[in-house]
């Protein structure tokens, strides 16, 4: 089948506005988008700048604006979308080139809420560290995250001011928090309560049907809300 | 820039927003025609002639349309904020959010049409 692609093109050296471009390519009807956009760019136009890595789903690198909608372009067969199918680099971060943003003040906000297990009590010798099938239940859902920067790139709050930590940091902190091994949730209040913490989630949803991993991303700012709120967070005294 | 096609939270979202402007501008109008009494009566007479004119009684049913779906959506978010297993029916709980607002809206429209359209006293 022939399928159409508009794509949002943008190279700071050249162009002064980002400006649309139209292909067309021959493809199967299981072909996924991101084909599509290697064909345009081995056999049509070889300046159209793209990330992608594993191609299935897994690295999130391929996050893009697709239809109106962000999606991973190695997850979205062809035939599931009414031609011609647009292509937008997320908005919210600064266009390097075409479909490439800059994703370094995404991971600043990854770091700053701290995504590792913090632990203070001295590490059990030759052991693990135990923890029953209902804690760990409690933060499953975000251990998927991919960090493809879907969620905070369809987030309205984000659209309105950088600044905001955003869903996917959120995301990172929960896994952490609400872990029952850790012990430095209180070393990741500051950011998460702070001015643009989780308070400037509007719950629009938005993140929940982006996101590639069907987390319930709103539920877990949710939870965060209720153990700032409920002090559950704060340094034991 | 083109919209995000975002789904019912997106469009419930831009709806407060819009609904929560709407009514602050109504308030502030309240406010200054409300303060003519101090002007004199007369001033305040005129004002509230304007207002019983069919054309502002159409405008009111829009009031009550934003205040209402002000109030039922800040609800239906209190609801998500309270308990985040909420969000799992979210859009369940627009569309109830939804029958609800329609079961109030249509009755009091039309009653609210009649008076304007007939010169009904407010």
């Amino acid at each position: 089948m022939d399928v159409k692609f508009k794509i949002l093109r943008f190279d700071p050296d050249k162009d002064k506005k980002p400006h649309w471009e139209s292909y067309q390519v021959e493809m199967e009807p299981t072909d996924r988008v991101l084909d599509g956009l290697e064909l345009i760019k081995g056999r049509v136009d070889g300046t159209l700048g793209l990330r992608r890595s594993c191609a299935h789903g897994v690295c999130g690198s391929d996050a893009m604006l697709i239809n109106g909608k962000n999606l991973l372009a190695c997850k979205v067969l062809v035939k599931s979308l009414p031609q011609p199918i647009t292509i937008e680099p997320m908005r919210g971060f600064n266009v390097l080139r075409d479909l490439i943003v800059d994703m370094e003040p995404f991971f600043a906000k990854y770091r700053a809420v701290k995504p590792y297990l913090i632990e203070k009590d001295e590490r059990p010798e030759h052991k693990e560290r135990l923890q029953s099938p209902a804690d760990r239940e409690k933060f499953e859902d975000t251990t998927k995250c991919i960090l493809c920067g879907a969620c905070t790139t369809s987030c309205p709050s984000f659209w309105a001011n950088p600044d905001y930590v955003g869903p996917a940091a959120i995301v990172q902190a929960h896994r952490f928090i609400f872990d029952s091994r850790d012990q430095g949730k209180e070393e990741r209040v500051e950011v998460l309560d702070g001015r643009d913490g989780v308070w400037r989630c509007r719950t629009v949803f938005n993140c929940v049907e982006a996101c590639p991993k069907g987390i319930n991303v709103t539920k877990a700012i949710g939870e965060v809300k209720q153990a700032l709120s409920k002090g559950e967070l704060d340094p034991p005294k | 820039m083109r919209l995000y096609k975002g789904g019912v939270g997106q469009a419930s979202w831009a709806l407060h927003r819009l609904t929560g402007i709407g009514v602050l501008f109504f308030l502030f109008t309240h406010i200054a025609d409300t303060a003519l009494i101090m002007v004199g009566p007369e001033w305040y007479n005129k004002i509230i002639a304007i207002y019983q004119m069919p054309l502002f009684g159409i405008s009111e049913i829009f009031l009550f349309a934003a205040v209402l779906f002000h109030s039922l959506n800040g609800l239906r978010i209190v609801i998500i904020d309270f308990w985040p297993e909420a969000t799992v029916h979210h859009k369940l709980l627009f569309k109830g959010m939804m029958g609800i607002f329609l079961a109030v809206f249509i009755p009091v429209a039309w009653i609210m049409l009649g008076h304007a359209l007939h010169g009904g006293a407010h």
